[in-house]
């Protein structure tokens, strides 16, 4: 398995280079992934779709749909996209230190 | 390594609710993967874009041998009672209830969300032609009709799926 340094800590990755170890995730290590992804800086909304991304994780154990997501995070179907573009749902849990979601929709 | 996948544009051609939905689902799938994506309905499939349809489309209940009662995996569903009053809109019922389980949204909402992800959607020219339809029959969403032609124009580079 791989793993790279993130923030100052080596980090392992799964298949898809997503975290293996939830518990090693902080906020210095969300932004270091972002920027992998793309995203340069984080704000307030990027934020609120992260921490109710792994909200929803620990309580059910796989990452939201996006209509769940965009209905109960406050993120709007568009906002979202312009938020992570190139594939929101996927980056977000990356970047939550989530693994790849699971559902279809 | 083989290229990945930069654009989709899919033909939803058929009206019935089981024909609409995966030209929906693929179209949604394509946007949350960061691909370009285009719908073109044509033909019944446009009743999935027509305000006066679009939240009544059925499941076909004649026609379709794999129909099962009364789930997914029961016996087969002999023709003729298919054609039962009531059947097809019991098994479009029981879908909807599956659909919703797994967050599946109804058609009007999906297209939407499909919208406002960046998918562009097409009626068929010569299908509102041939219903005598105009712009104001279709639901919002809608960014124009267009012939064949302009739908082969604006899939330049993807991959065109027939539904």
């Amino acid at each position: 398995m791989a793993s790279k340094e993130y923030a100052g800590k080596m980090l392992e990755l799964d298949a898809d280079g997503n975290l293996v170890n939830l518990n090693e995730w902080n906020e210095e290590v969300a932004k270091a992934l972002a920027v992998e992804e793309g995203i340069e800086s984080l704000n307030d909304r990027h934020w609120a779709v992260i921490n109710y991304m792994r909200k929803e994780f620990t309580e059910k154990g796989d990452a939201p749909s996006i209509r769940k997501l965009t209905k109960e995070s406050g993120v709007d179907t568009k906002e979202l996209y312009a938020l992570f573009p190139k594939g929101p749902a996927k980056k977000a849990a990356r970047i939550a230190g989530l693994p790849k979601p699971k559902g279809c929709i | 390594m083989a290229e990945p996948i930069k654009k989709v544009s899919i033909v939803v051609s058929r009206g019935s609710l089981e024909g609409v939905y995966p030209g929906l689902i693929m179209a949604n799938g394509a946007r949350m993967e960061g691909i370009d994506a285009q719908l073109f309905f044509t033909f019944f499939g446009l009743h999935a874009v027509v305000e006066k349809k679009m939240d009544k489309l059925k499941v076909a209940t004649v026609g379709n041998p794999a129909m099962c009662v009364p789930d997914a995996m029961g016996p087969g569903l002999p023709t003729w009672m298919g054609a039962i009053p009531g059947m097809s809109w019991f098994a479009t019922w029981m879908m909807k209830k599956e659909m919703e389980k797994i967050d599946i949204p109804p058609v009007r909402e999906f297209l939407e969300m499909i919208h406002d992800a960046g998918c562009e959607i097409y009626g068929c020219k010569a299908t509102v032609d041939m219903f005598h339809l105009t712009q104001k029959d279709f639901c919002p969403q809608v960014d124009g009709v267009i012939t064949v032609g302009e739908f082969y124009e604006k899939s330049t580079g993807a991959q065109i799926i027939f539904t």
